[in-house]
């Protein structure tokens, strides 16, 4: 299913969507095909799946330490394609992959995006390739049926929110603060006010990330936004609690909380 | 002219950082181009380098070297004499002044050497602004003394102790920092590197090394230098003293960190040895694994210990204008020593490398050739670490 097939769905239901984010291969690649399907059972719309990378520098500490720890178990860019596929056979809802540029230039952009597409994802994150520089990528994408999300943040003018949601296709990404990805107690005071912003201007649905951490914001953005994209607050918690004994339900209730905060 | 509007080098280049940071950079590409065109800063900035940073710096002969290697005349370019002790101090007060004009009231850095960061905490201090200046935990141990000096400018010294916890790492902090307090924060950026403008801010900054060794040769010889060497790790003292010259017949070289050898893959030779990727905002070359991560450089000295480099530097490998080379640790210490014992010179171990390699090349050039050679800074700040090491 494509992401903007996916928020057709959701917009006919009523429902916001709540899209988690993993490290690929932290702990491990089989952890993380779990985890997926953890997600998945408890309610999850779509996941984000990143790709490890040794310089993350929109990422703050949680994500940092994930991504390191998947590299130093061995994790490579072809172990994460075949984890992808892995995921996309165990699991029905779409896979978004998030990926700073470097990897997929080296790779090539067309096979890169070839690769993606034959590993199941459908749409891609590129936290480090604004507009200016996104054409190269945004063609080899389309020829290959991937969907192509770019980022807004709180501080982008009108005009630039209008050219990035031009090229957005699935949807829009709302940065929530000045800031790295983390999980924060509270959200900036002006968020919906800048929301309601991006919103008028974006014809995509607007979906809120960076320092979403628990079902008290989920629920706060839900008028707003058409979902939430929750990172570090779940790595930590897969991180902390994989392989213990309750583990499935700690992480699947978690899950459920954000989505019925936004219900 | 380069780089095009797009901040492109050829192929390299760019602007390739998060959307947050976007603004901030189109920001300061305005208060770039309208500083370059307003007399007043230009002639504020000039001030500011003659009566506080002690340019020109001078342009010496040194003869008991050239006497030693028998062979072309050579000629140091004395960055080294420039105030805080290296060229850094030419780019840190030029944005710390474009800084002022864009009302921003925090600066923060990152630093490998410590040069770099002592340049922008002095330029800070000199202004009244607050100063951060992020450094790798491996840096800091090397690099003590620096440490101490920036805190004595009043800055604060954040540690980072990620990855190698060297420059790399210090940068990416330092983005994270900006990409957080990208509203009141202005990014000393201390190299050649990082997304447009910076590669061609910094250059243009640094620029004045060249045009002064242009009028000193000039004067001293009558023609300008066959032949001109520097040290490259992000490279801007490099580019600034290239970038006079690139539509002249001069030769020139840039001198990578070679490290324990390039076969053993311990080095920062980026361009002698890496290949095309994207880091810090660029498109240039880097050293990089087949997945695309990045790798840890080495080089005894920190200031070149830096896995990517400038993009106009890839640029001018690719059109063949600037031949790059790389020189191991140990042939930078032996030309750090013999500098030292004859000119009573102590050079950065940066500089160093560039050293090494005249001395290599030297002996079979014709003794009516001229080279100049990048002095960018000077050594003290490694004494321990060469003590440590030799």
């Amino acid at each position: 299913m494509s992401v903007r097939k996916l928020f057709r769905g959701l917009k006919k239901d009523g429902k916001k969507a709540l899209l988690p984010f993993l490290t690929v291969g932290d702990p491990s690649a089989a952890a993380t095909v779990e985890l997926a399907q953890v997600m998945e059972k408890a309610g999850a719309h779509g996941m984000e799946m990143g790709l490890p990378f040794s310089d993350p520098l929109a990422d703050g500490p949680t994500i940092q330490a994930s991504s390191q720890r998947a590299l130093t178990s061995g994790f490579t860019v072809a172990k994460y394609l075949k984890t992808l596929a892995e995921v996309k056979k165990k699991t029905s809802f779409p896979l978004i992959a998030m990926t700073y540029y470097n990897p997929v230039f080296k790779m090539g952009l067309d096979t890169f995006a070839k690769r993606l597409a034959a590993a199941g994802a459908c749409a891609a994150i590129i936290p480090d390739l604004p507009p200016e520089e996104a054409l190269p990528w945004a063609r080899a994408a389309k020829q290959n049926s991937i969907e192509t999300i770019f980022l807004v943040a709180p501080n982008t003018p009108d005009e630039r929110v209008i050219k990035a949601d031009k090229l957005s296709t699935g949807f829009l990404y709302y940065v929530s603060v000045t800031g790295v990805t983390g999980a924060r107690k509270a959200l900036p005071r002006d968020i919906l006010d800048n929301l309601r912003r991006v919103r008028r201007l974006a014809k995509n649905p607007v979906v809120v990330g960076f320092g979403v951490s628990g079902p008290r914001q989920a629920r706060l953005l839900k008028d707003e936004a058409h979902g939430v994209i929750v990172g570090s607050a779940l790595v930590d918690l897969a991180h902390r609690s994989y392989g213990k004994k309750g583990w499935k339900k700690k992480v699947g209730s978690f899950v459920e909380r954000l989505i019925r905060a936004m219900g | 002219m380069l780089p095009t509007k797009k901040g492109r080098f050829g192929r390299y280049g760019g602007m390739f950082i998060p959307e947050t940071l976007m603004p901030a950079v189109i920001e300061l590409e305005e208060a770039y181009k309208k500083a370059k065109r307003d007399p007043k800063f230009k002639r504020e900035l000039t001030a500011h380098l003659k009566e506080y940073a002690g340019r020109p710096t001078s342009l010496y002969f040194a003869e008991r070297l050239t006497e030693h290697l028998g062979g072309a005349r050579i000629y140091l370019k004395r960055e080294d004499l420039a105030h805080t002790g290296a060229h850094k101090i030419n780019n840190t007060l030029g944005q710390v002044l474009l800084a002022r004009a864009m009302g921003k009231t925090r600066i923060i850095a990152e630093t490998g050497a410590g040069m770099h960061g002592v340049a922008t905490a002095t330029a800070a201090a000199r202004f009244g602004l607050k100063c951060i200046v992020y450094m790798g935990t491996e840096d800091i141990r090397r690099q003590a003394m620096n440490v101490h000096r920036m805190e004595l400018l009043g800055a604060r010294v954040e540690p980072v102790e990620k990855g190698s916890c060297t420059l790399k790492d210090a940068i990416n902090e330092a983005i994270r920092d900006w990409v957080t307090n990208v509203r009141s924060t202005h990014y000393v950026i201390g190299s050649v590197v990082g997304p447009h403008p910076y590669p061609m801010m910094v250059r243009d900054f640094q620029s004045v090394i060249g045009r002064e060794v242009k009028a000193q040769m000039k004067r001293v010889n009558g023609s300008w230098p066959d032949l001109m060497v520097a040290c490259v790790g992000g490279g801007s003292n490099a580019m600034g003293l290239f970038y006079t010259f690139v539509d002249t017949k001069a030769e020139m070289i840039g001198v990578e960190a070679a490290g324990k050898g390039l076969s053993l893959g311990k080095h920062s030779a980026t361009l002698t040895a890496g290949s095309r990727g994207i880091l810090h905002g660029a498109l240039s070359y880097l050293l990089q694994t087949r997945d695309g991560q990045i790798k840890e450089a080495h080089s005894v000295a920190a200031g070149l210990d830096y896995p990517g480099t400038g993009p106009e530097h890839a640029y001018y490998k690719e059109t063949g204008r600037v031949k790059y080379v790389a020189v191991t640790d140990h042939k930078a210490l032996m030309a750090f020593k013999m500098l030292s014992e004859l000119e009573g010179i102590i050079p950065a171990l940066e500089s160093a490398h560039a050293v090494a390699h005249v001395v290599e090349i030297a002996p079979k050039l014709p003794k009516k050739k001229t080279v100049v050679i990048c002095l960018s800074g000077r050594g003290d700040k490694d004494l321990e670490e060469v003590r440590r090491l030799t």
